[in-house]
């Protein structure tokens, strides 16, 4: 978190609103541990990461998409995950990422 | 309005321990409920997750996973019953940064200081000589500090914890042996000290005579680091480094090709299990 604290600031200096994601459980191998932190601006904007890179594509679709409902949601990437949700770690791993708008 | 993110961010930058609870599975209203925990602030508790019972358990147990710095989803009833899975709530805990102190103002103590600050620790170079000890030598230290081991010791020792390193690079007994008795009286995790073998063989002579005992022998990483081969400074900071990590995961650093097994043991804090 401490990490993309600055960035937050910045966008939010500028008017932006921004989404929080947060790695809040891991079940096999996973890249970053629980904690993990990623922040989205309105603007596309992104700092941090919430994985090694493999499903922050899909992190920032699910962050736009709350920013516009204002309603937080989890998110779940994983092998489990069938064919609709096509997005998972090459690891095999799987990861749950709690997005929310930054309005707390 | 963002009041708990303010007093959150300022914790965090301040290096002041704090610790989020906040609901991510249950009751769709109640879903990014949160609370605060602080527990050197007033109020030491902001925030509600919508239930009296509820918020009072949780508090207790965030500050609890805060104190050992542990991130973690925990279950509850709708009133904070334990045993009961109707709201999951993630406690992330930001524990101020682990310590590391270097004894020694030596050539190895700018690269030791320089990877120990990538790696997140917050760094005191201490050394009894003022001419070595300088902040124009290590800007990167956190703190530099002139004071002989047991002096500096006797001061922070006590908030030493098992997530913390004693390194001691001085490599002469008159510094030596007062840092490791020093450190040895401490609940620090990782203790090492540099040296060849021969110099280590009169250290354990000279720790022997001043006490130290089999125990506090074990307890010393010492002649310090991995066998990685390190020749300069910077390398040998990367092979003391690997093997703080190493000592606290418990491995015995081998190459990752020549094991088999899972590549993480911890992390498998799951949620909806």
């Amino acid at each position: 978190m401490k990490e993309i604290l600055d960035d937050i600031d910045r966008w939010r200096g500028q008017g932006k609103q921004v989404a929080v994601a947060r790695v809040v459980g891991v079940e096999g191998s996973g890249p970053r541990l629980p904690g993990a932190a990623m922040a989205v601006s309105d603007a596309g904007e992104v700092a941090g990461s919430v994985s090694g890179g493999c499903v922050e594509g899909a992190v920032v679709t699910e962050a736009l998409d709350v920013i516009a409902g204002r309603r937080p949601r989890m998110a779940t990437f994983g092998f489990s995950d069938d064919e609709a949700f096509s997005v998972g770690l090459t690891c095999g791993g799987t990861v749950h990422v709690f997005i929310e708008p930054l309005d707390w | 309005m963002t009041i708990l993110y303010d007093a959150l961010s300022a914790a965090i930058r301040a290096e002041e321990p704090v610790a989020l609870a906040e609901v991510v599975e249950g009751p769709e209203h109640l879903l990014g409920a949160k609370l605060l925990v602080r527990p050197d602030a007033h109020p030491e508790v902001m925030g509600s997750l919508g239930d009296p019972g509820l918020d009072r358990v949780v508090s207790r147990d965030t500050a609890g996973e805060l104190a050992v710095g542990l991130s973690v989803t925990r279950h509850y009833g709708l009133h904070g019953e334990a045993r009961a899975r109707e709201v999951g709530v993630f406690i992330e805990s930001f524990a101020p940064p682990p310590a590391m102190i270097i004894f020694g103002a030596v050539d190895f103590t700018a690269a030791l200081a320089k990877v120990a600050k990538v790696l997140g620790y917050r760094v005191t170079v201490c050394d009894a000589r003022p001419v070595f000890a300088t902040r124009a030598r290590f800007p990167m230290a956190d703190d530099v500090v002139v004071s002989w081991p047991d002096k500096h010791l006797a001061m922070v020792g006590p908030s030493l914890g098992p997530r913390d390193a004693v390194c001691v690079l001085t490599h002469d007994p008159k510094f030596d042996v007062p840092a490791v008795v020093g450190a040895l009286g401490t609940r620090v995790g990782y203790l090492g000290a540099m040296g060849s073998r021969r110099t280590h063989a009169e250290r354990v002579a000279r720790l022997r005579e001043a006490g130290v005992d089999d125990a506090g022998l074990s307890r010393l990483m010492a002649p310090i680091g991995l066998d990685l081969g390190a020749r300069t400074p910077e390398e040998t900071a990367v092979a003391i480094c690997g093997e703080i990590i190493a000592l606290r995961s418990g491995r015995a650093a081998p190459s990752l090709r020549d094991r088999d097994g899972p590549i993480h043991l911890d992390g498998h804090v799951a949620v909806g299990r």
